[in-house]
């Protein structure tokens, strides 16, 4: 990935639940600027600008973390808590996307202090409008964290 | 009698031999006096008698000869009795011939001369005793005799009697307080040893036996009831540790069961939906791309396959709540249930939308129940009430509450399509429906719902129904009730 802005972060192992969710995004011209990853070390990876993503900077973090619960290798909560435990990337918003309605995995991720937390619907329909929802907010109405919000280690 | 009877047994039988000792005492004292005094005026009287014989005899030849001084000196002697009042000799023609009186008695005889014999008058005896000569009666002695003695004496005896009596008492007393000791204290001992039992709960204390009588035989009684209760206890807490351990054993069971349950479930939550998002998805997305290449036909067919996935993925969602309500744990609070219904009528709004409902809300009891499952029950019986009063031009909902069997219910009643009561048992099964799925949507895992959470509550829920003229759904809530 080039050094190209990214705007959303896609953490998700399903492939087609990935373009689904793309095709959502496209269908809102919300699209653009999205790295997709396939599991939970490649997004610590990518988030901790290590391995593969060496090369990535602390100071272009992503406008918002799209993030499944059930991930091979490290699962979702695993990343959120060393997401939110590392002052490089607490501040970063992250929204649980996920099929799951459990009170127990709700419970554990605001405690471990997501920003939302949505259950993707059955109804295609309803997905696309709940994703374009999404993207609106976060990324044009919400006003991601500014520069002096992250510190450095 | 009443006083006597609860005062200690030791005081009971103090008591019991005073009374009757002094009782006795009195009794046979009063009936000595009795007969002494009855006695000795017989003898008195016999005495009397034989005085008079004497005295008479003394004075025939006085009187024979006309010698009224040997008889006034005959007389005299009978100073010796103190109790003679008088005593005089009459001639045969009732002349005084002699006379004796006491110091302070009558100066005169009495005029008359009686027959003879013996007169008493009140505490006074007057005898008239012939005077004979060769069997010829020639005059009459006189006696005038108080008995008043016989009553000091009876007062003298009657006050001996009262002092013995009270000595004897006494005595009875004190001879007795040792020997009360051998009925009252094994009685107190067996009665402080039941009350140890009592109140330590010690079942191991048993009593002495110190007698061998009907004491010592309630002793050994109560020592083998106290046994069989100790070896009863002992049973009952070996009973109520097994089954306390068997209670372990089986809720180690159960957690095991419901943590495999949990897990099942999560898997159902994450794995079973995704496939259904995605028939849906690509159902949807080859109809919009692909419409203007399909015929007809296919759009309805790609709709059905949509309508299915959203059947299954209501039926998921169902039975996963259904799977949790049975899980959770009851969480208990005072909740209104007007308020509850309230919420409930404002998240039904949307599917009220151009519907003519007329709502009919009574006051409902405040209970102690779990409000967030409680919602659910009112979500499902209102909306069902919603669903099946469709066909209604008016419908009409109400919902209160009724006291049944001294029992408070809430009721919702709906005008709808009702159901046949022949079906009535059936209501409430996992699946099972009563209507078609084309004319009524639905799972048929509502009521389930409604019923377990009924269940958890320790309530009822029921309900009757007529084909096409409404239902009525009730429930109750077990004692779960408070005072509004």
């Amino acid at each position: 990935m080039t050094q190209q802005e990214v705007e959303i972060l896609l953490v998700e192992d399903n492939p087609v639940d990935v373009e689904l969710t793309l095709h959502a995004l496209r269908h809102n011209n919300l699209a653009n600027q999205i790295q997709v990853v396939r599991d939970g070390e490649e997004a610590l990876d990518f988030l901790l600008c290590r391995g593969p993503y060496s090369d990535r900077t602390f100071d272009s973090p992503p406008k918002l973390v799209l993030l499944d619960l059930k991930l091979p290798k490290v699962d979702g909560l695993e990343v959120l808590r060393e997401i939110r435990s590392d002052s490089r990337t607490k501040p970063i918003p992250v929204v649980i996307l996920t099929s799951s309605k459990e009170e127990k995995d709700m419970v554990l991720s605001y405690q471990l202090g997501i920003n939302s937390y949505i259950q993707k619907p059955v109804d295609f329909n309803e997905f696309r409008e709940t994703v374009k929802q999404l993207g609106l907010y976060w990324l044009l109405i919400n006003q991601p964290p500014p520069a002096e919000a992250f510190t450095r280690k | 009698m009443r006083f006597l009877r609860d005062t200690p047994i030791n005081r009971k039988l103090m008591v019991i031999i005073v009374l009757t000792s002094g009782l006795a005492l009195l009794l046979s004292g009063f009936a000595i006096v009795v007969s002494d005094t009855v006695l000795y005026r017989a003898g008195i009287r016999r005495d009397l008698a034989a005085l008079a014989q004497i005295v008479a005899e003394n004075s025939t030849a006085a009187l024979a000869f006309e010698n009224a001084q040997d008889a006034e000196e005959t007389l005299a002697s009978l100073r010796a009795r103190p109790y003679l009042v008088q005593a005089c000799i009459y001639t045969v023609d009732a002349r005084v011939f002699a006379h004796y009186v006491r110091r302070g008695g009558p100066s005169e005889c009495p005029q008359t001369v009686e027959a003879d014999s013996e007169r008493i008058a009140g505490a006074n005896l007057f005898l008239f005793h012939p005077i004979l000569l060769n069997d010829k009666k020639i005059g009459s002695l006189y006696f005038h005799y108080e008995l008043g003695e016989i009553a000091s004496r009876q007062k003298l005896y009657s006050a001996l009697v009262g002092v013995i009596a009270l000595a004897s008492m006494l005595v009875a007393l004190i001879l007795s307080s040792r020997l009360r000791q051998l009925i009252s204290e094994p009685i107190t001992r067996l009665a402080g040893s039941a009350r140890a039992v009592s109140e330590t709960k010690d079942y191991g204390i048993r009593a002495e036996k110190q007698t061998e009588d009907e004491l010592g035989q309630l002793v050994d009684d109560f020592n083998e009831m106290l046994a069989n209760i100790q070896h009863k206890d002992g049973e009952l807490r070996k009973a109520r540790d097994e089954l306390e351990q068997r209670v372990i054993e089986r809720t180690a069971q159960l957690e095991a069961v419901n943590k495999e349950l949990e897990a099942f479930t999560y898997s159902v939550a994450h794995d079973l939906r995704a496939p259904l998002r995605h028939i849906d998805a690509f159902s949807r997305i080859l109809a919009e791309e692909a419409r203007p290449h399909l015929p007809p036909q296919s759009s309805q067919y790609l709709e059905r396959i949509l309508e299915a996935a959203r059947q299954m993925g209501q039926l998921v969602d169902d039975l996963l709540n259904l799977s949790r309500v049975g899980r959770k744990e009851l969480s208990l609070q005072v909740t209104g249930l007007n308020s509850v219904v309230e919420e409930v009528l404002a998240s039904l709004r949307p599917e009220m939308e151009g519907r003519e409902i007329e709502w009919k809300i009574g006051k409902l009891p405040f209970v102690e129940a779990d409000p967030s499952l409680l919602k659910q029950v009112f979500a499902n019986l209102l909306a069902n009430a919603v669903k099946y009063t469709r066909p209604r031009d008016h419908a009409v909902i109400e919902v209160g509450s009724l006291a049944l069997n001294g029992e408070s219910s809430v009721f919702v009643r709906d005008n709808g399509v009702g159901f046949s009561m022949k079906y009535a048992d059936k209501l409430f099964g996992i699946f099972q429906r009563l209507h078609r799925q084309e004319d009524f949507e639905g799972t048929g895992i509502g009521l389930a719902t409604v019923q377990r959470i009924i269940h958890k509550h320790g309530g009822r829920v029921w309900a009757e129904a007529e084909m096409d003229k409404g239902a009525t759904f009730y429930f109750t809530l077990g004692a779960g009730e408070k005072a509004n």
